[in-house]
């Protein structure tokens, strides 16, 4: 018999049921370091490994490729190029064929993979690697979009328009205008485990790729498309990523591609397994923006009009810069309801690595936009940009008026906005701050603090509507243990918990009976991505509908045999009551087992309701919306720039959240990423296009020192999602990064503070020390100059 | 001199077992060997270059002060300069029977991991510091976790593990609490005095048995890289592939260990790491001791000297400047024959220093600031911790009875070449009455001084600016009476 305990058949609730906190599955292993990662995986026996070769121009025509030297080297095996590649070169997610695994002809980034070596090790493979006399004919090349003009200059794909009211005349017709620009940094990931695959050849055409993939589906499709072979020959698996934030939500498959070609052609198992520096040089980033912004409004601060040029960086190739610079523009209104707005986005083509998914996905720079006008706004009409925010909100859901339509034309019926505010200006004692601080900055010469509250509302739903689907898969045993299986990956979130917890809860029995599996394609095809914050949405409904499936023929098994009508079938803890007596779940199977019962089922799930019309701009883009808040004060050295977050307050929507714990969890490191993206993440190219903050020792991620001093984190207790989603719960993924906003504008309220608050800071992002302190000495000159 | 024994092996215990290595490559990483030959994969790399933490791992010691375990990357750590080490990694920790350790049940318990990746680092140097200080504050821990990059948490729940670890178990009732007297006596016996010599041909290691050894091989074999802590030479190998045979490991070597005070001198022996100086810095120069905690991350501070600091001769290196500017000296050694000069002069040019061929970096004797004197050093940089300098200036000053400046000595880090003196600024000051007019017209001189350049830290105009400005903070810190003239960790507003 099984060793574990039996279940406890007098509980009154079961172990692990949704709406509990629950420790992450995985928490004993990750802190034991038995938690296995692709790394750690134990090698199939002779498996190879692979060193790439990166370009070392930014721009350029292949003239000679000689890789004697590097076939020479020690414990070499192969090289590959792009002549290796059975099927066909391109690992683009977009279908734009613009994304090679290996250069063709030209390199188009510096650090762009030109091939690959395989060697008996991974230290042979990298020494190697460097052995490559290649000739380049070095070619123009555009290393920024600051200078770019974004309705001229080259795209990279479609650019989208939302249109709404007459922009252009309500701005011209408004008492007060302000056009300005902003430039916004991008962001690494910095998912601790970097991009790692291993593929193990198989019989005939197939391979199985255990690949760091947040896109197993994705990865299986353009690995079969690479090696030229049908889906069905290709299985990826993952059991859980080292972190992936939306760098491996496409940025995988191109290491995929090369260890299956390599595996394939060499009939051994090959790991790739990037470096660092390489990582970081030669896959995706968060894209950095340049906002153009013209508003119009009234004198109380009010916007009539505005309009937005959101021009982003997509790199070389489109990868998923469309739908990221669609992201942008659904979230250019945040909270705010733009009585007339015009918005267009600029996919521009670079010659930079090509910029991908990063958590928010173009929503959180589309919000940062929206708070620079409201910024521009306040000073413009000297009050407190909380209260213009306040002004400016959508409606609240019980008493909707005219000023609930999105630039999308989507009716916002779900705005909770103003209690979250309210209730965080209260607890976070904004006012009372707001005068301390104003009396402290009155008596300190060189230290200037700094507060600012800003809101957060977010869209979700991927807005590619065939990606709103999942499947999930669960078998019951016939000892009444579950095996859980479904479409989304684990990188940390708690996905797979929370799915198990909504098994568990379907069939009443403790968490510890529902086992997490890996994921992989062989079990659940078709898969999204587990990305836009949609992974416990839409795998938890899928998972929920294969254990009602199972439940349901239990149900009527039971009514059948025991001769009770159906409703007197009831799941209890552990135990389901028929009529009136009480078996054991266990039982139950046992007994449905042998009468031939089918215990499998698969689970589906659509999301219902949502449409989207991309050449009209205008359609039901999203399911529902996450809201929140977030109030944060700084210190600002006004001498050197150098500044310290003193404190901050959080109140999140997580609707009736699955899990708490979890959840606070991804508010609490989701503002710290966002914060560190408009702080000290800055990216830096030199004047070759070579990145030069390409690892930790020059890029600068958030530490426990920079979190706030302070740091209060609350859920909304009585919020629960409009819509009828999973046990009425909302997405947490993505929505929490842009409550690193707060911080920005507390630094920019600090800078203010040198200018008697008369002279909008502009303060660009990252909000570096440098950028801060440049932004005072010019609010100091801007001073004495209008003086 | 006495004739000295060599072994071919390396020796240490890893966990619990003795391990005796006779082929051990000289650029071997201690996370490789882990990895990829003992299979033990629990330690993670991360950035294999010393700044995420993700393989942090313990390394046992015996020092003046007893065995000590101390946090260490071990993607830069070489094999070779474990001799006489106890190596403790992730799959070491065990609480009571079937139960977890207290610091890997607090992470639980406290929903510390996420995606888990970073977690053994975590464990690790939160266990290396729960072993010293049970009942940790939070600028103990964070200064602890420092050199450990959290991507997922935002660290507040790993923080509240981190208080809460003591609820869960003692650490003097821990297995290397309790193995202690055992541990001490097997790297006791593995210290037979004997220098090791391991490989052949273009792949060769030693360590010398102590620093007379060391100077005498040294001599020999003067185009060997030397290395100390590994911190800088361990991303040689992990970066730039470079070949750095024959190597010469100096961690940990009697004779170049010991840091000690005569007559107002502290002299810092050159295999003194920045943890070892820390203690007795903190209390003699504070602002040294200030500067110290921000250097590296806690791993980083465990293996690196600050005479490897020195004798890198890195424009960028932050010991250089303050010590400059205290009027240290540096004591040079090759075979028998030792000089000192003063260590301003040892920077020569980029990449040049006053160092012939066989000769290295014997120790540093730094004066202790008299009462009167004025001394403080601030550091810039992006991001407060584990960051490297955009710009530092280092301040030591000297007022006559009347209120003018008998004595000043400035020098700048991130700003020149080499660490350099800002001479005319000094010369601007001399003699004038320490006031807010002097000052200000002293900062007028600082482009004679310095030309910065333009990187990925910081921009020539920003360093130029943020230099300068230091000096006013340095005037507002002399004269203020406890206004804050810097933005501080220590505690909420």
């Amino acid at each position: 018999m099984n060793k574990h305990a039996a279940p406890n058949l007098k509980a009154e609730k079961i172990v692990g049921g949704v709406a509990t906190d629950q420790r992450h599955d995985s928490a004993h292993k990750h802190v034991s370091g038995t938690a296995v990662y692709i790394d750690d995986m134990p090698e199939p026996a002779g498996t190879l490994h692979v060193g790439l070769g990166l370009s070392k121009v930014t721009h350029g025509a292949l003239k000679s490729v000689d890789l004697s030297a590097v076939r020479a080297a020690p414990g070499v095996v192969d090289v590959l190029t792009c002549a290796d590649v059975p099927g066909e070169n391109d690992v683009s997610p977009s279908g734009m064929h613009d994304d090679p695994v290996l250069a063709e002809g030209k390199v188009q980034f510096f650090g762009q993979p030109i091939f690959a070596v395989i060697a008996e090790t991974r230290d042979a493979a990298r020494r190697a690697a460097r052995l490559a006399r290649i000739e380049y004919e070095e070619l123009p090349a555009v290393l920024g979009i600051w200078p770019l003009d974004p309705v001229k200059d080259r795209l990279v794909t479609t650019p989208l328009t939302l249109r709404r009211g007459d922009a252009t005349a309500a701005i011209a017709a408004a008492p007060r205008r302000v056009k300005g620009r902003m430039k916004l940094g991008g962001q690494d990931h910095f998912y601790l485990e970097g991009q790692v695959s291993l593929a193990v050849p198989g019989e005939d055409d197939e391979v199985t790729v255990y690949c760091s993939t947040q896109g197993p589906s994705e990865t299986q499709h353009l690995v079969s498309h690479v090696l030229g072979v049908p889906s069905h020959a290709v299985t990826v698996e993952v059991r859980r990523m080292g972190g992936g934030f939306g760098g491996k939500e496409t940025q995988a498959n191109q290491c995929a591609a090369i260890a299956a070609i390599a595996a394939k052609k060499l009939k051994r198992a090959v790991k790739v397994r990037l470096d660092r520096d390489e990582d970081m040089t030669a896959t995706g980033k968060r894209h950095d923006f340049a906002i153009d912004y013209d508003v119009g409004f009234d004198d109380e601060g009010k916007i009539l009009g505005v309009d937005f040029m959101f021009a982003l960086n997509a790199g070389f190739s489109a990868d998923l810069s469309g739908p990221v610079g669609d992201r942008a523009l659904f979230h250019c209104d945040n909270a705010y309801f733009y009585p007339n707005v015009h918005a267009k986005s600029a996919p521009l083509y670079t010659n930079t690595v090509s910029n991908t998914a990063f958590r928010g996905f173009g929503g959180p720079q589309g919000m940062v936009g929206a708070e620079r006008v409201i910024d521009e706004v306040a000073f413009a009409v000297g009050k407190d940009s909380l209260e213009i925010r306040k002004l400016n909100f959508y409606d609240p859901m019980e008493a909707i008026g005219g000023r609930n339509v999105t630039p999308y034309h989507q009716k916002v019926e779900d705005c909770i906005i103003q209690r979250i505010v309210a209730e965080l200006e209260e607890s976070a004692n904004y006012a009372r701050r707001r005068r301390e601080i104003q009396a402290f900055n009155a008596n300190s010469r060189f230290i200037k603090r700094g507060l600012a509250l800003t809101p957060v509302k977010f869209g979700i739903s991927f807005t590619k509507t065939e990606s709103n689907q999942a499947g999930a898969l669960v078998h019951v045993y016939a000892d009444g243990s579950v095996h859980m299986n479904h479409g989304g990956t684990e990188m940390g979130q708690g996905l797979h918990l929370k799915v198990a917890q909504v098994v568990a809860e379907e069939f009443q029995i403790d968490l510890a009976r529902v086992k997490i599996t890996a994921t992989t394609t062989a079990k659940v095809p078709n898969t999204a991505p587990t990305a836009a914050s949609s992974g416990a949405d839409l795998n938890g409904m899928a998972a929920q509908d294969a254990a009602r499936q199972i439940r349901k023929r239990l149900t009527d098994f039971a009514a059948e045999k025991y001769q009770v009508p159906v409703d007197q079938v009831v799941f209890l803890p552990n135990r389901v009551r028929i009529g009136n007596q009480e078996i054991s779940f266990n039982d139950l199977v046992r007994q449905a087992f042998v009468a031939r019962v089918q215990l499998s089922a698969a689970g589906f799930y659509k999301t219902p309701k949502i449409h989207w019309d991309r050449s009209k701009g205008q359609g039901h883009a999203f399911y529902y919306y996450a809201y929140g808040a977030a109030c944060s004060e700084v210190s600002v050295d006004t001498l050197t720039g150098e500044y310290v977050v003193e404190r901050a307050d959080i109140l999140h929507d997580c609707g009736r959240s699955l899990n708490r714990a979890i959840d606070i969890g991804q508010v609490e490191g989701g503002f710290i990423q966002g914060m560190g993206w408009l702080t000290t993440e800055e990216l830096w190219w030199d004047d070759k296009g070579r990145l030069r903050t390409h690892a930790p020792s020059t890029y600068k991620i958030p530490l426990a020192s920079d979190r706030p001093k302070i740091f209060n984190v609350a859920l909304t207790d009585w919020s629960q999602a409009y819509e009828p989603t999973i046990h009425r719960s909302k997405a947490v993924g993505e929505p929490p990064l842009p409550h690193g906003m707060s911080v920005l504008h507390a630094l920019s309220d600090a800078v203010a503070s040198v200018a008697e608050h008369r002279i909008c800071p502009r303060l660009d992002a990252p909000a570096t020390p440098e950028r801060v302190l440049m932004a005072i000495e010019r609010l100091k000159k801007e001073l004495k100059g209008g003086a | 001199m006495a004739k000295v024994d060599t072994r071919n092996e390396i020796r240490f215990i890893l966990n619990g077992r003795d391990v005796a290595l006779s082929s051990v490559a000289p650029d071997a990483t201690l996370l490789d060997w882990l990895r990829l030959d003992r299979s033990l994969r629990g330690t993670k790399e991360g950035c294999a270059e010393g700044d995420c933490g993700a393989c942090t791992v313990l390394v046992g010691k015996l020092s003046a002060a007893g065995l000590v375990y101390e946090s260490v990357n071990a993607c830069i750590r070489f094999l070779g300069s474990l001799d006489g080490t106890h190596v403790v990694t992730i799959e070491h920790l065990r609480g009571e029977p079937d139960k977890l350790h207290p610091v890997q049940q607090a992470m639980v318990d406290f929903h510390g991991s996420q995606c888990g990746f970073c977690t053994p680092g975590f464990v690790m140097s939160l266990y290396g510091l729960w072993m010293k200080s049970p009942a940790p504050s939070n600028a103990a821990i964070e200064k602890a976790l420092q050199g450990n990059l959290c991507r997922c948490t935002g660290y507040e729940a790993i923080m509240r593990a981190a208080h809460a670890i003591s609820s869960y178990g003692k650490a003097a009732r821990d297995p290397l609490a309790l193995e202690r007297q055992d541990i001490t006596k097997r790297l006791q016996a593995l210290h037979d005095g004997a220098r090791v010599e391991i490989g052949t041909g273009g792949k060769r290691l030693i360590v010398p048995a102590d620093a007379d050894d060391f100077a005498a091989v040294f001599e020999k074999e003067p185009t060997a890289t030397v290395v100390a802590g590994s911190t800088d030479v361990g991303l040689w190998v992990t970066k730039h592939m470079r070949d750095i045979s024959p190597v010469i490991f100096i961690g940990n070597l009697d004779g170049l260990g010991g840091i000690v005070e005569d007559k107002g001198v502290i002299s810092i022996g050159a295999g003194v790491t920045y943890t070892e100086a820390f203690s007795m810095l903190s209390k003699r120069i504070p602002a040294l001791g200030q500067l110290v905690d921000r250097i590296g991350g806690e791993q980083v501070r465990n293996m690196g000297t600050i005479g490897g600091n020195i004798a890198n001769g890195s424009p960028i290196g932050d010991t250089p400047p303050p010590l400059i500017a205290l009027g240290a000296r540096l004591t040079l050694r090759k075979g028998k024959e030792r000089r000192t000069i003063p260590l301003q002069d040892f920077f020569i040019a980029y990449g040049k220093q006053d160092r012939q061929p066989g000769e290295f970096v014997e120790a540093v004797h730094v004066p202790v600031p008299a009462k009167d004197v004025k001394f403080a050093v601030y550091k810039v940089t992006k991001r407060r911790d584990e960051d490297i300098t955009a710009t530092l200036g280092a301040f030591c000053l000297t007022l006559a009875g009347d209120g003018t400046v008998a004595d000043i000595r400035i020098a700048y880090g991130g700003m020149a070449a080499t660490p350099k003196r800002a001479s005319t600024v000094e010369k601007a000051l001399m003699g004038k009455v320490w006031n807010e007019a002097a000052v200000e017209a002293a900062m007028a001189e600082y482009a004679s001084d310095f030309t910065p350049l333009t990187d990925m830290r910081a921009t020539a105009a920003y360093r130029a600016l943020a230099a300068k400005n230091l000096l006013l903070r340095f005037y507002v810190e002399t004269t203020s009476t406890g206004a804050p003239f810097q933005v501080s960790r220590s505690e909420a507003a």
